[in-house]
This record gives C-alpha cells, structure tokens and sequence, in this order.
C-alpha cells in the first residue's frame, strides 16, 4: 500500500466521527521505483493532506520530507524526487492500519489493508 | 496502445477460480473491459496521469486496463480477498503497478478527492436487489472527483438515470454505448450454457466538480 492511498483511506466504524488519518503500524516496508512525473505530482499536492503524508512517512522510516510545504517548491526537482518517494514508492507491505478513535486494527497483508468490518461496527 | 493490443492483454489475465454466487463474481470480458477503458482514455481523457479506482475490482481487470493506458495511481476495491490474490498476480503478470483494498463498498469511509475516475462494473443486482445503485451511489456521492464509468443492464437504463441524477446528484448522465455481456454458465440457476444479456457502458460526472 501507498501513502497515497493511505492519504484517502478512513477508519468506517460505525459511531467514528474522525476516522482520519490512520495510523500505521509497520511490519515490513518495501520500495518500488516510480518514474518522476512533474505533472501528476504537481495535481495531487493540491489535493492532498501533506501534513499526514509528512508523518505517514516519517512512520515508515523516511524523515526528507519538509514539515511544511508550498505550491511554488514544486519547482525544485529536488523536493519533487522526496514527494514521488513518499507518495508512491515506499509501500506498506507488512503492518497495520489503526483507527485513530477506537484504536482497533485493520491488517495489511501482503501489502493489502482489510477495511471490512465485524457486524458489529457496521 | 492499441486497442487490439490492450484487448490481447487483457484476455491473458486470470479470472475467478471459484466464483463466489453471492458476490456475483463474473469477469468483465477482455473485449468490454479494453473499450471502456480505451474510450475513456481516447474520447475523454480520463485515465492517463490519473487517479483510478476500479470498484468491484474482482481479478482486476478494469483497474489493470487503466494502468496499461497509463494511469499514475490505480486502486481496486473488492469484499473477496481470493478475488483479490488472483488480481495482484495478475498485475505482477502485466508488471504493472494496481493497488488493492480489501472492504464492503457500501461502507467505505473516505478522505478528500483524490480519485479523478471510478470504473466499475457493479454486481448487477441479480442476487441483491439494488447493489448496482449502492457502487453507483458510493462512486457519484463519495469518491470520484472527475468521472465514473459503470456497467448497467440496459433494461434498468431509465432507473439508472433517475437514480443518478435525483439520487446521486450527478451532474450528467450519458450511455455512451451498448455492449454485449456473456455471463459464463457459472451458476446452477444459469440454464444455457451463456447468458449474452445487453448493457450500457455509461459515463457519469458527478456534482460540483469539473
Ligand atoms: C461483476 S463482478 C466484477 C468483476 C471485475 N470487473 C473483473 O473483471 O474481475 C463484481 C465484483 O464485485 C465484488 N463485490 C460484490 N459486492 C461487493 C461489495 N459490497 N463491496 C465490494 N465488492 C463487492 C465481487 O466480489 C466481484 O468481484
């Protein structure tokens, strides 16, 4: 799993105001590269929460990210490459993802997050 | 990519093992799969550099399509896990990046706008009156930010456009085409060996957004 999937996944049990963010629990971190796509990275800055993104990363062991962040640093190459990085190439394979108010654990195996819920949280 | 090129691909993939008749698990064939992918992509720009979500997603392969046509971020979404392992090797297969979420469409929690195009083919409500409208429901309310392309019996075509535009607060509602679906004899309750039934490959735009 993606931090930017991670950046739009909420907890969805039942009576959970604020499910949003999820914290993560990490098992086993993988990196897959991603080919730099200036474009695309620039569109998502805009929508998504960069200060999740920053401490979702920060969780998986990778601390380049600057805590704060503005529309014109997407013209530095560099911190695009630490984006691309932190979006899209550090996947959670192994771990978990927890609701933020009930602390109950959702488990990411092989990298993909079971969201079901129990009857009773429906 | 070419359309045949894309259609080939696609028909290699690996489709259920062991359909689940609750779940209405039959695949999307390779020849509806590659032209609804590929008119998203060609008539409206809706799938390269985009945010995919493929609803539904089974053994992936709406959600692979878009990641062929060049889609940045692909996630599918689907309550069966096996459903889900034979997807994933199916994108190693492709060697393409798709990402999975296990989860009840129907109770999915979201944040932001991310996902630019849902495409989807919903169960068609034959087991479950009403759990194509529920997908088409999440996807136009919830989730898509630009388009949402969906699969509907064409028999239900002026309920699916009542429920889009008054339900789901869709901004449009357009069946681009009529495609011919063969339901594999998978199920005892199926008599013929195929059951070819039409449905429309519809393209909604939800509310609010461009
Ligand atoms: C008609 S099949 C779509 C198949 C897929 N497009 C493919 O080519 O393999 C419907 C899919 O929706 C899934 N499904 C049914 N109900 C669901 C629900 N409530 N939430 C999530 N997925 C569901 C089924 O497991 C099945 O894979």
């Amino acid at each position: 799993m993606r931090l930017l999937t991670h950046n739009m996944l909420a907890s969805n049990i039942k009576g959970v105001a604020n499910g949003f963010p999820l914290k993560i629990e990490v098992g086993q971190v993988v990196e897959k590269h991603v080919d730099l796509n200036p474009e695309f990275l620039k569109n998502m800055f805009a929508k998504l929460d960069y200060k999740v993104l920053v401490e979702a990363s920060k969780t998986m062991g990778y601390a380049d990210l600057p805590e704060q962040a503005e529309p014109s640093m997407l013209e530095s190459e560099d911190f695009l490459r630490k984006l691309n990085h932190a979006l899209l190439e550090l996947h959670l394979e192994e771990g978990a993802l927890v609701c933020p108010e009930t602390g109950r654990k959702f488990p990411v195996n092989k990298g993909i997050p079971n969201m079901l819920l129990h009857e009773d949280e429906v | 990519m070419k359309l045949k090129q894309l259609e080939g691909l696609l028909g290699s993939l690996e489709q259920f093992s062991n359909p689940k008749i609750e779940f209405e698990q039959y695949p999307t064939g390779p020849h509806i799969a590659s032209r609804m992918l590929y008119t998203a992509e060609n008539s409206f720009g809706d799938v390269s550099d985009k945010v995919v979500a493929d609803f539904g997603c089974g053994c992936g392969t709406l959600g692979l399509a878009a990641a062929l046509l060049g889609a940045e971020h692909v996630v599918g979404f689907d309550i069966d896990a096996d459903s889900l392992e034979i997807a994933r090797d199916n994108a190693d297969e492709l060697e393409v990046d798709m990402e999975f979420v296990q989860c009840d469409i129907r109770n999915l929690s979201w944040n932001g706008q991310i996902i630019n195009t849902i495409v989807m083919n919903p169960p068609f409500g034959t087991r479950r009156k009403g759990a194509d409208m529920d997908f088409l429901s999440v996807a136009l309310k919830v989730v898509a930010s630009e388009s949402v392309y969906s699969l509907h019996k064409t028999t239900t075509r002026d309920h699916v456009r009542r429920t889009a535009l008054r339900d789901c607060n869709a901004r449009s509602a357009e069946v681009i085409c009529e495609l011919r679906y063969d339901v594999p004899q998978l199920y005892k309750f199926h008599k013929k060996k195929e059951v070819d039934i039409a449905v429309d490959l519809w393209r909604f735009v939800p509310q609010g957004k461009q």
